[in-house]
């Protein structure tokens, strides 16, 4: 069975380059468009293997996302990837803070990004 | 369509969401409204497009949404306040933008000194602020230094930064050339933390794993009792011995997610050949991450179970007495696992997104238009002169000059496809234009856009803007009334502007319409007066007085305001239109609106025509515009003049325009009876019977402006050559049928006058 992979992204054109790069290397890809409707998305999917979410999204930000997701007793160790594109230290200590497990840096190549994926993925 | 190039579309389409986004959100600000909600979604809309950008290599792009971010997170950091200035420059910061995101999409190039300008305007403005670097940032804390920071500019800021910060490591001297095995010790001891981010160990021995033979020992020394024992906790330290040809910063990268999370030491033991100095296991043992947990566990469940009981009753006792008697385990002989040789892990680079586009130069394009164009001209003579031969048309001569021409028009379409491109470009300016004269104007305004996607030749899009530009400015400055002037009027205070194109019988149109007051037509007559462009008693129709504003030296703002009047006057706008093929027609209706209506043929290139006799002459009437041709009889046509006539066809008359007579080939009329009427439809619905001689057959011809090798002429189109080498002229039809009304109207009025 295919692992499942949740992506959390606002962007169009960045969810389905991570559906394409992931759906390539055989992963199931489950979308959601902020980190509200990530939350709602959870509840109702089967358990992601891995999550990827976006920082910057309307709603509720990707810090805020990650957080819910700590929170619920079902996800709160599902591995969570987070996709940025800023490259300063703050955003990804204020990511892995939140509870996040690592870092996809924007623009990502398909191979980076299923490496980082497999990294976290029991 | 390749799927990357299919994101790409998305992306594009997404950045025009997001540059109206950024458009609309720097606007609110403008009205002072900077709450973070409304800054955010600016910066999020930049940022998006950067993000995209970067993923499709589009440099220029992601550069300058780059600079334009790094302001904008000023403002959301509260650096920076987003005055009126600073939200100025944004918005032609926006501007520019939206010029890199069509550049980047239509291949075309962005004025380099705007794009510059700009970039340092956004610049500045950091440096105003607070310098936006992060090494400024190190600085803030330090307000009393009294010294400029060195900005260092970050052009490449996101790019891959899987650099690291040097753990506790030991220090390793020159790495061999080339792959040569060598043993680490890497000594790992787990926070808590890194549980709690979903981070694990096992894993992390996995990536190991993958860069060679390891060999795991874990020390479960720490492990408290199951009194004290928190789940969640982190106790356990591991030590693997590592046997690789990657580098220590290979090994790093490893554990670059759990940083911080975790002790680590990575150090080099000597250079080894091949034997594990602890491995006392069988080499070829499996990895198991899961046997080292059991044998940890077992260990710790020796502990008698009574004693774990006395504890727990002997309750404030601290723990390290049972902490201490729990039975260690012995660091390095535990559990060893030898892993076999390590996979290699295919570095499968280089294969990244490719370009599925490329840029041409456009002369190449036209070129190759030219070509096909010749191309197109040489079949016709080709299949002229093979009828004439007396070929049969069953022949394989003739079938194969058949699959030549489909050959021959599938080339054309495709090389015309290159060309053409949605007039969204065109549409897409119009709002923030919209938006900045109604705010000089003082008037309330709601553009609607229709019809984005129609497609059009590229030379004729790049010459629409500046005709729509100036149409739209009309009709908010003149059309629209102010916003108590349409309440009083029983209107809304919100003014409506429709721009809408369309394809109609081959051409594109393209109307902007308002529902202002519509043309004052008593004083557009006064002002034509005044000018001297009409007599005082000249008898108009009010479709003449409409179309007055067309011509030269007209103007009815009574001062030239700052949108409308900038020495541009319709009758320039009816000039560039024409230019193109096209032709400009108004409707109005006083209180409710006026209509301006462009017609422009979609390509400048081909047509599919009508090939037809008159007087000897050669003409070509465009097919599109013909609905039907038909022998008239006698009983059909009625003469309602001296020189006009009309058609009876099912049971409506229609004019019927002699097109020898009005193009000077004759004098005396052709009899009806005696030639073809071809019914044609002009734009608006206005129908005619054009008499010609007789009609040749249909043809693709490739059009040849008249006007740029001899000078535009009334009730013709272009030229083009025929199969035989002959040049024929095309008909426009349009202004055929117009010009018969306006002679009609004419004499009407001279009647009118006369009686």
């Amino acid at each position: 069975m295919s692992k499942i992979v949740l992506t959390v992204d606002d962007s169009r054109t960045m969810r389905d380059m991570l559906m394409l790069a992931l759906g390539d290397a055989g992963f199931t890809v489950v979308q959601a468009v902020d980190g509200v409707h990530g939350l709602e998305v959870l509840e109702s999917m089967a358990m992601p293997d891995v999550i990827i979410t976006d920082i910057n999204m309307p709603r509720m930000d990707g810090f805020g996302f990650i957080e819910g997701v700590r929170k619920s007793e079902r996800h709160r160790a599902t591995p969570i990837l987070v996709l940025t594109t800023e490259s300063d230290s703050v955003k990804k200590e204020r990511a892995r803070s939140a509870g996040a497990t690592g870092w996809i840096v924007k623009p990502f190549n398909p191979d980076k990004l299923i490496d980082a994926v497999r990294r976290v993925a029991a | 369509m390749d799927p990357l190039e299919a994101i790409k579309v998305t992306f594009f389409q997404e950045c025009e969401e997001q540059l109206s986004e950024l458009e609309s959100g720097l606007l609110a600000m403008e009205q002072g409204e900077t709450d973070s909600e409304t800054v955010n979604a600016v910066f999020r809309a930049v940022h998006s497009i950067k993000g995209g950008a970067g993923a499709f290599s589009l440099e220029p792009l992601v550069r300058f949404a780059h600079v334009f971010e790094t302001t904008l997170d000023d403002v959301r950091a509260g650096k920076l306040a987003p005055d009126n200035n600073v939200v100025k420059v944004m918005l032609r910061a926006a501007d520019v933008l939206a010029d890199h995101v069509r550049a980047a999409r239509d291949g075309g190039v962005v004025e380099e000194a705007r794009s510059q300008e700009l970039a340092a305007a956004l610049e500045a403005l950091n440096g105003a602020a607070a310098p936006a670097s992060i090494v400024s940032e190190d600085f803030d804390d330090m307000p009393g230094l009294d010294f400029t920071p060195l900005t260092v500019s970050d052009d490449d800021g996101f790019g891959d930064d899987f650099g690291f910060t040097p753990l506790a490591a030991g220090i390793i001297d020159l790495e061999p050339e080339g792959p040569a095995l060598r043993r680490w010790t890497v000594q790992l001891r787990p926070k808590n933390a890194l549980y709690a981010k979903a981070n694990e160990t096992g894993l992390l021995l996995r990536e190991l794993k993958r860069l060679g033979d390891i060999e795991v020992s874990i020390d479960g020394s720490e492990l408290p009792g199951l009194a004290e024992l928190e789940p969640e906790h982190a106790y356990l330290s591991w030590t693997i011995v590592l046997t690789t040809d990657r580098s220590q910063s290979d090994i790093q990268e490893v554990f670059e997610f759990v940083d911080g999370d975790c002790d680590l030491t990575i150090t080099a033991d000597q250079l080894t050949s091949s034997l594990p100095m602890m491995g006392e296991a069988s080499i070829d043992e499996p990895f198991d991450v899961m046997a080292l947990i059991q044998q940890a566990r077992a260990d710790v469940q020796a502990a008698p179970a009574a004693a774990i009981m006395a504890e727990i009753l002997a309750a404030p006792a601290p723990a390290p007495v049972f902490a201490a008697s729990a039975p260690s385990v012995p660091a390095p002989a535990a559990a060893t696992a030898t892993a076999a040789a390590g996979v290699a892990p295919d570095a499968a680079h280089g294969a990244a997104a490719q370009q599925a586009t490329i840029r041409v130069d456009l002369d190449r394009v036209d070129r190759l238009i030219d070509l096909v164009g010749e191309l197109v001209i040489n079949q016709a003579m080709l299949a002229q002169r093979v009828t004439e031969s007396g070929v049969p048309r069953s022949s394989n001569i003739a079938m194969g000059l058949d699959d030549l021409e489909h050959l021959t028009r599938e080339i054309q379409d495709s090389v015309m496809a290159i060309r053409a491109q949605p007039v969204k470009s065109v549409f897409q300016r119009m709002p923030r234009l919209v938006r900045e004269v109604a705010a000089m104007t003082g008037k309330q305004v709601r553009l609607v856009t229709e019809g984005e996607g129609t497609e059009v030749d590229k030379t004729v899009i790049e010459r629409l803007t500046d005709p729509i530009t100036h149409m739209i400015r009309n009709a908010i400055d003149h059309g629209l009334e102010r916003p108590e002037v349409r309440v009083a009027a029983g209107k809304g205070p919100e003014g409506t502007v429709r721009l809408s194109a369309a394809h109609r019988s081959g051409r594109i149109v393209i109307e902007v319409s308002d529902d202002g007051k519509g043309i004052d037509r008593p004083r557009v007559r006064q002002i034509a007066i005044d000018k001297g462009l009409i007599e005082v008693d000249s008898n108009l129709s009010d479709e003449d007085v409409d179309n007055l504003i067309f011509m030269p030296g007209f103007s009815t703002a009574s001062s030239v305001s700052d949108i409308s009047g900038r020495g541009v006057g319709m009758d320039v706008v009816k000039r560039s239109i024409q230019g193109l093929g096209g032709r400009i027609a108004i409707t109005s209706r006083p209180g409710q609106g006026s209509t301006f209506t462009l017609s422009l043929p979609l390509t400048l290139a081909v047509l599919d025509g009508m090939v037809v006799s008159v007087c000897d002459h050669t003409l070509v009437a465009p097919l599109t515009a013909i609905i039907e041709s038909l022998q008239p009889k006698a009983q059909d046509v009625r003469a309602i003049g001296p020189d006009a006539y009309v058609i009876a066809i099912r049971d409506t008359y229609t004019p019927l325009i002699d097109v020898g007579a009005m193009l000077g080939y004759r004098t005396t009329p052709l009899d009806p009876t005696k030639g073809v009427a071809l019914l044609v439809e002009g734009e608006g619905g206005a129908r005619a019977a054009l008499m010609v001689d007789a009609i040749q057959g249909q043809r693709q011809v490739v059009i040849k402006s008249l006007e740029a090798n001899y000078r535009q002429v009334e009730g013709i189109a272009a030229a083009t050559i025929l199969g035989d080498g002959r040049v024929a002229l095309i008909l426009d039809v349009d202004n055929v049928v117009a010009a018969r009304r306006r002679e009609k109207a004419r004499s009407d009025a001279k009647l009118a006058a006369a009686g």
